[in-house]
């Protein structure tokens, strides 16, 4: 599923002292089967894009097309629109209700207008792509969970509507360590396993680095920044100077191509750097 | 969404009304109700508008902006205009089928819609000129003496200003529990009545439990703060009565002053 | 040198949902000595939150003691001069405030003490002013960022004058700015103010700066020393799912490999030094 976005502006507040322009004038295409960093500082205005993504928001002007669709045109049905693209919500785990997991997963299927079997099979398929099992944990309660299994229920309500289109705002945020990397690996099977478009939207430049085909950095409602990680990072300077960083051991290659130690400079995880490290020292050994 | 009502919202101007302290400002328009009850003709109103008038004008609120104020209301002002303008038996001036329009009648109604609109507007000056907060302080001051018949004056007002506190932050979290379930393909909007108020529930589920949350982490952050109820605790802004609220509430006394010698005169 | 907080094999207990007893602490024995800057890591569920609450008299220990600055949290007289000298900070910036006024809210301790309103406007007003948030004082709270609102509840405590602060995980929902103003906040509580800090957080890199730092898992303190100490051990933090810095975790790779070079590298810095001196 592509995405296509023509000089999409949104003003909030229009004709009135709040005014605020949130996004100015935003120019991207995101291919199928993407996998997308989109980071930006608080207020950079990445909720408000991802929201208008799935009709949440309406374009004060501009055009977004979803494989071949113009969302922003008045006629569009947006349930069709909704039911391609999944937007998961930052603490998704705030919008359980039902009585039980079951039921929660179940309310996007039902609302799609699903036959009793089709959504059975639904709900099955979203909790093991969550890794929650699926007949020990159906009728229980949704608030009895932990909570990383919470926010893992509420992300499977998402994928039980199948969208071809999955917006992650930050899943990760408030998780302990051991919860974030669940929740993230899973993530990346789910993306391995479809193929479908992924935008995640992160704070953190090492869950980013070490999961993504390509990254929009976003500043006062524009693209900053658009490229590979190891492209991006390269702007250190750039990204320091607008609130956000680069990884700790993205950080630490550049020191030393400062210093006149020169490594490759697409590392981006820690096992790389391991690596290039000790061919440099084997190369300093043999020299 | 949510957070486009503005009816009756605080509007900081600095003038002299803003400073004036929340007891003066209370009693004044308890006793501005008051005036336009005693009123019988136009010739009293002439005189309370002039007051309302020169008050807004002290005030420095934009006049549209109080205009404005009064839109959401203007469907109760007009049911109370032609309930009068329909239901009052006298002189015919024109029928409209079963229905007479009287003189008595269009006398009646002009005079009610006017009290409604200065009595919304003389309360509205009120909110707009007092932080919720010093209105809250206010209450609770002109509430004290009752303490010892039993009504939790402190209290009260904890509960006023905790309210108010968290107003934004629970329309806030309403807008994103809607949009999240919209997302999920909720609908809101359509249907017959029961099938809306049904609709309902994956908004108000999260939104009370959402709610007790925080009112379970408020009250444990009151407690370490070492909250234990209105004994012994002090106030860091002292309320002060001035020169300027006893001016005020001689000029409000001299206004009921008129209306009385109008009304008996 | 005095102990500011004295935790003695404190044990706490609780029934779950299924009513099963759940040690949520189990023989947990802790000092904090006075000024001392000590970090407690752990999963969520690991007993670090129910620590805290120990130590501000919320929660009373089921067996064994807590004593801050001598005085049990046992004996109900000390539960409000406990919670003046031990303040606290949670982590949800929305759920502290009680006021719709910045400078209200930080007034709102001194207030329930009974501080006079003179002294309480000077309180204030100083409070602002370390946490550096006093052009902000006549703000509403909800207009401001998480980090801002976490400033005002730091500004909130330190207004009640305590000696020591608790922080039970306060930049777990920040967004990096926002953290960044509350950890360089709390450094400046430590060195500058001599607040004794007790800081619970499960983000490894807060740790770094610390004194001491305590590692918790299932209701028990597994590992405890310098941020240094505890940091080189890479393979007991990974195995309780915990972070390490991505140097240090470097570091402990390149051991592995048969590179000479300390375990306790922390920083960007000493890594760069140590491979220099490879050069």
């Amino acid at each position: 599923m592509s995405i296509k976005i023509e000089n999409l502006t949104h003003i909030y507040n229009p004709k009135s002292p709040f005014e605020t322009k949130a996004l100015d004038n935003i120019n991207l295409e995101i291919k199928d089967g993407e996998f997308i960093g989109l980071i930006g500082h608080t207020g950079s205005g990445k909720s408000t894009l991802t929201q208008h993504l799935n009709g949440l928001l309406k374009a004060t002007s501009g055009k977004i097309i979803i494989n071949g669709l113009d969302i922003t045109n008045p006629k569009i049905k947006l349930v069709e629109v909704r039911k391609k693209v999944g937007l998961v919500f930052q603490y998704p785990e705030h919008q359980l209700f039902e009585e039980t997991i079951y039921k929660d997963i179940a309310f996007g299927p039902k609302n799609l207008g699903l036959s009793q079997e089709e959504i059975e099979e639904r709900v099955k398929e979203a909790m093991a792509l969550v890794n929650l099992p699926y007949d020990t944990l159906k009728d229980r309660s949704p608030f009895e969970l932990s909570g990383g299994q919470r926010r893992r229920a509420a992300i499977a309500g998402v994928l039980a509507m199948k969208p071809e289109v999955l917006i992650l705002d930050e899943p990760t945020a408030g998780l302990d360590p051991r919860g974030r990397d669940e929740i993230l690996d899973q993530i990346k099977l789910l993306h391995e396993k479809f193929r479908s478009t992924v935008i995640l939207v992160s704070h953190s430049m090492e869950d980013i680095a070490k999961l993504v085909d390509r990254i929009i950095v976003m500043h006062q409602g524009q693209v900053a920044l658009t490229g590979e990680p190891t492209e991006i990072f390269k702007h250190a300077e750039k990204l320091e100077s607008i609130g956000l960083g680069v990884p700790e051991i993205t950080k630490l290659i550049n020191k030393l191509n400062e210093l006149g130690i020169h490594l490759k400079e697409d590392i981006l995880t820690v096992d790389e750097a391991k690596e290039e490290i000790i061919k440099w020292i084997r190369g300093n050994e043999n020299a | 969404m949510l957070k486009d009502i503005t009816i009756g919202q605080h509007y900081p101007t600095g003038s002299i009304i803003h400073k004036l302290d929340p007891r003066t400002k209370i009693v004044a328009t308890f006793l501005l109700i008051v005036s336009l009850f005693i009123v019988t003709n136009f010739t009293g109103y002439i005189y309370v508008i002039a007051f309302i008038a020169s008050a807004i004008a002290v005030s420095k609120i934009p006049f549209k902006y109080m205009i404005k104020g009064l839109k959401p209301l203007l469907v109760i002002i007009l049911v109370t205009f032609f309930i009068n303008v329909f239901m009052t038996t006298g002189e015919i001036i024109l029928s409209l089928g079963p229905l007479n329009v009287t003189k008595e009648g269009l006398y009646q109604a002009v005079f009610m819609a006017t009290r409604l609109i200065l009595l919304i507007i003389g309360t509205s000056l009120l909110t707009l000129t007092t932080s919720p907060i010093m209105l809250t302080d206010g209450i609770e001051h002109l509430l004290n003496p009752f303490k010892k018949i039993g009504i939790p004056a402190h209290e009260l007002a904890m509960m006023m200003t905790i309210a108010l506190r968290f107003i934004p932050t629970l329309l806030e979290e309403t807008d994103k529990i809607m949009k999240a379930q919209i997302a999920r393909g909720a609908d809101f909007e359509s249907g017959n009545i029961i099938n809306r108020a049904k609709s309902l529930v994956p908004l108000l589920v999260p939104l009370f439990i959402s709610a007790f949350r925080r009112a379970d982490e408020l009250a444990m952050a009151m407690e370490a703060r070492c909250y234990r109820g209105g004994d012994n605790r002090t106030r860091m802004k002292q309320l002060k009565m001035e020169k300027r609220d006893v001016v005020s509430l001689g000029i409000i006394g001299l206004l009921i002053g008129i209306l009385i010698y109008i009304r008996v005169g | 040198m005095d102990y500011m907080v004295e935790i003695e094999s404190v044990i706490y207990q609780y029934k779950n949902n299924e009513e099963e007893d759940i040690k949520a602490l189990n023989d947990v024995s802790i000092n904090v000595k006075e000024g001392e800057f000590v970090v407690v890591i752990g999963h969520n569920g690991s007993g670090k939150s129910t620590l805290a609450k120990h130590i501000n008299a919320l929660l009373l220990p089921t067996e064994g003691e807590v004593k801050v600055k001598s005085m049990n949290t046992k004996d109900e007289v000390n539960t409000w001069p406990i919670r003046q000298t031990a303040g606290m900070v949670f982590q949800n910036p929305d759920n502290q405030i009680v006021a719709t006024i910045v400078e209200e809210d930080v007034a709102f301790g001194p207030e329930n003490l009974g501080v006079e309103p003179k002294e309480i406007y000077s309180r204030v007003e100083e409070a602002l002013e370390i946490v550096d948030m006093r052009q902000y004082s006549e703000k509403a709270p909800h207009l401001l960022s998480g980090g801002q609102k976490q400033r005002i509840a730091i500004a909130g405590v330190l207004a009640m004058k305590p000696d020591c602060i608790i922080f039970d995980e306060p930049t777990a929902m920040l967004d990096p700015s926002g953290r960044k103003e509350v950890i360089n906040t709390i450094k400046k509580l430590n060195k500058q103010e001599n607040k004794t800090i007790v800081h619970i957080t499960h983000f490894m890199e807060e740790a770094v700066n610390a004194d001491r730092v305590i590692v918790m898992e299932a209701g028990k303190v597994v590992l405890e020393g310098t941020p240094k100490e505890v940091f080189s051990q890479v393979d007991k933090l990974k195995e309780l799912g915990l972070d390490v810095p991505q140097v240090t975790d470097l570091a402990n790779l390149l051991i592995k490999e048969g590179i000479d070079m300390p375990q306790d590298i922390l920083t960007i810095d000493e890594m760069v030094m140590e491979l220099c001196r490879l050069k």
